[in-house]
C-alpha cells in the first residue's frame, strides 16, 4: 500500500519527453536559449521560475502546441504526437456543453462505446458524480478545475502537462486539487510536468524540480522524500528554502 | 485636496442613496410581476377610452378603441383581416429567411475563412452605408409592385444586422477555447460545431432582434407604397375611404406582430442559450 503510493510502475504507460537545445524567441526577445531537458517515463516533474521566465512557452513547446526556433521534442522514442493532454491555467470548459460534455471532449474525435460511462466514472473520482447534468456557468472555480481535471484525464493520458491549473484557487481548494492530481498520477502512471510559481506545492507534489532563468535551466533538483511526509516537514521546508533563495539570488534584494 | 474630496463624497453619497434605495426596491417590487409590462399600454388604453367617450377626441382624428374594436370584428368576419394578415405575415417570414439566411451564410464565411473576408466585407461595409429604402423608386421599376419588391426590399433590410452580427460573434469567440478544442483533437467541422457556432450564438441572437424590427419597417413602408395586399395596403386604402378606425387597427396590428415576433425570439434565446446565466428565465 504505502509502496504503491510512492511512485509508479517503472513499466507503467508514462511517455519520456526529451528536449534537445530548445529555442524560443518573440520579436527580438528571446525566451528560451538552447534548453535541454530529459524527464524519464512516469516522472513528476516541476517547472519553477519567475513570472514571464518561458516556463508557458516551454511547455506549450513540450505539448506541440507551439513550434520551437531552434532544436527539437521528442515525447517516447519514437516521437509520439497525440499523447500529450494539458491542463490550462484556466479551465477553459464548453460554457454550452454540459459537465459530462465537457468531460467527454477529452475523449477525443472518436469517443467510442462506453465513452459516456468512461467520463461518468473520472467524474466521480473527482468528486462531481453528481453535477454531470448542470452547466459550468453554475460551478466553483474549485469545482471547474475538478471539471478540467477530469477531461484531461478521461482519456488516460501517457504525458500531463500542467500550466499552473490551481494557480487562481484558494488555498483549502488547491491542497484538495493537489491530492487528487497526485492520486491521478499515481494512479495512472503518466508523466507529469506541473508548471508552478508555488515552490511549496512544487515540492510536495513532484520527484524532481527544476528552474528556468533566463532561458535555461539553473536548478534541477532531485526530491527524493517520502511522499506521506512531505507537507510541513522539515526536510521539505528546507528543499523550499534552498529553491526560493536560489531563486531570489545573493545579489537581488 | 484631493483627499478632502473624496473623503467628502465618501460621507455623503451613502446617506444620499438611502430615500431612493427605497423607491427603487418597490419599482422593483412591481416590475418583477411577469404581466408587468403590459402594466402600461393597458393605463394608457384606458385613458384614450375615456377621453374619447368624453368628447375629447374627435372620431376623424383618432376613433375609441372600441370603435377600433368594432373595425377589427367586422373585418376579421368578412375575412378581409386575416387575409391581409396571412399575406403580410407570409411577406415578413420569406423576406426574413432569405435576407437572414444569406447573412447568416456570409457572417460565418467571413468569420471563419481570411479569404472570403477579405474578398467582400469591404463592398458589404460600404453597402451597408446605403439606407435600403431608399431603394424603393429603383426597385419599383425594376420588379413593379409584384411580390418580388417586397421579398426584396425586406431581405435586404434583414440582411445586415445578421449578416454584421453573425460576423462579429465568430470573430469574438474565446481564442483559447478554440485551442482547447485543438489541443483535444477536435478536427475542424467538430471545432466548429462545438465551439465557434455556439460561441456565436448570442450574437447571432441580437442580430435577429434587430432584423425583426427592421423587417416589420420595410414591411410597413413597402406595402403602403407598393403593394395590393397586406395590412399596409388595408390601412392606405382605409385612407380613401376616411376609416381613421381601420388605420389605427392597421397600425396596432403591426405592434401585436412585432412584440410577438419579439417573444418567439426571446422563447428561442431561452432555449438556445440556457448555458448563459444572462438569458435564464
Ligand atoms: N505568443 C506570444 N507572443 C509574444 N510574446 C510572448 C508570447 N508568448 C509568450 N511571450 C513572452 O514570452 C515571455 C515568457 O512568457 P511565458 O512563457 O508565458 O512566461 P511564464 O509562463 O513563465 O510566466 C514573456 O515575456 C511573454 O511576454
Ligand atoms: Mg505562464
Amino acid at each position: 500500500m504505502s509502496a504503491a503510493l510512492e511512485r509508479p510502475a517503472a513499466s507503467g504507460p508514462g511517455l519520456a519527453v526529451t528536449a534537445r537545445g530548445l529555442s524560443r524567441h518573440f520579436g527580438g526577445a528571446a525566451v528560451l536559449r538552447g534548453l535541454d531537458l530529459h524527464v524519464p517515463a512516469g516522472q513528476f516533474l516541476a517547472v519553477v521560475g519567475r513570472s514571464g521566465s518561458g516556463k508557458s512557452t516551454l511547455l506549450r513547446l513540450l505539448g506541440g502546441l507551439d513550434r520551437p526556433d531552434g532544436g527539437h521534442v521528442l515525447l517516447g522514442d519514437r516521437g509520439e504526437s497525440t499523447a500529450a493532454r494539458i491542463m490550462f491555467q484556466e479551465p477553459r470548459l464548453l460554457p454550452w456543453a454540459t459537465v459530462i460534455d465537457n468531460v467527454a471532449v477529452g475523449l477525443g474525435p472518436r469517443p467510442g462505446a462506453g465513452g459516456r460511462m468512461r467520463a461518468q466514472a473520472v467524474l466521480d473520482r473527482v468528486g462531481l458524480g453528481a453535477r454531470s447534468g448542470e452547466w459550468p456557468a453554475g460551478l466553483s472555480g474549485g469545482q471547474k478545475s475538478r471539471v478540467a481535471l477530469a477531461r484531461a484525464l478521461v482519456s488516460r493520458p501517457r504525458l500531463l502537462l500542467l500550466d499552473e491549473p490551481l494557480g487562481a484557487l484558494d488555498a483549502l481548494t488547491r491542497i484538495e486539487m493537489q491530492g487528487l492530481v497526485e492520486a491521478a498520477w499515481i494512479e495512472g502512471g503518466f508523466t507529469a510536468v506541473l508548471v508552478t510559481h508555488d515552490v511549496s506545492e512544487a515540492v510536495t507534489l513532484a520527484d524532481r524540480l527544476i528552474v528556468i532563468e533566463h532561458g535555461t535551466i539553473t536548478l534541477d533538483l532531485s526530491l527524493d522524500l517520502p511522499r506521506r511526509e512531505r507537507r510541513g516537514s522539515a526536510q521539505a521546508a528546507a528543499l523550499e528554502r534552498r529553491v526560493l533563495d536560489h531563486l531570489l539570488g545573493p545579489t537581488r534584494s | 485636496m484631493q483627499g478632502d474630496l473624496s473623503e467628502v463624497g465618501g460621507r455623503i453619497a451613502p446617506a444620499r442613496a438611502l430615500p431612493w434605495r427605497g423607491l427603487a426596491s418597490r419599482i422593483v417590487a412591481v416590475g418583477a410581476s411577469p404581466h408587468a409590462g403590459w402594466l402600461a399600454p393597458g393605463a394608457l388604453l384606458l385613458a384614450w377610452q375615456a377621453a374619447s367617450s368624453a368628447g375629447m377626441i374627435s372620431d376623424a382624428v383618432l376613433p375609441s378603441p372600441a370603435a377600433v374594436a368594432a373595425a377589427g370584428w367586422s373585418l376579421t368576419l368578412s375575412g378581409e383581416l386575416p387575409h391581409h394578415m396571412g399575406v403580410s405575415f407570409l411577406r415578413a417570414m420569406a423576406g426574413l429567411a432569405v435576407g437572414g439566411g444569406i447573412g447568416f451564410a456570409l457572417g460565418l464565411a467571413n468569420g471563419s475563412s481570411a479569404l472570403s473576408h477579405r474578398a467582400t466585407d469591404t463592398a458589404l461595409q460600404m453597402a451597408r452605408n446605403v439606407p435600403h429604402l431608399a431603394l424603393i423608386p429603383l426597385v419599383i421599376l425594376w420588379f413593379g409592385i409584384g411580390e418580388e419588391a417586397k421579398l426584396f426590399l425586406v431581405a435586404l433590410g434583414v440582411f445586415f444586422p445578421v449578416y454584421v452580427n453573425t460576423l462579429h460573434g465568430i470573430r469574438s469567440v474565446d481564442p483559447q477555447l478554440v485551442e482547447m478544442g485543438r489541443c483535444y483533437g477536435m478536427t475542424r467541422a467538430a471545432l466548429f460545431r462545438r465551439v465557434v457556432l455556439p460561441g456565436a450564438l448570442p450574437s447571432v441572437f441580437v442580430g435577429l432582434r434587430f432584423a425583426l424590427g427592421v423587417m416589420w419597417l420595410t414591411l410597413i413602408v413597402a406595402e403602403t407604397i407598393a403593394a395590393q395586399s397586406g395590412i399596409g395596403y388595408m390601412a392606405m386604402q382605409a385612407r380613401d375611404f376616411l376609416q381613421t378606425d381601420v388605420i389605427v387597427l392597421a397600425i396596432l396590428i403591426y405592434a401585436v406582430l412585432g412584440k410577438l415576433a419579439d417573444g418567439v425570439t426571446r422563447a428561442l434565446e431561452r432555449r438556445c442559450l440556457a448555458w448563459n446565466p444572462a438569458y435564464r428565465a
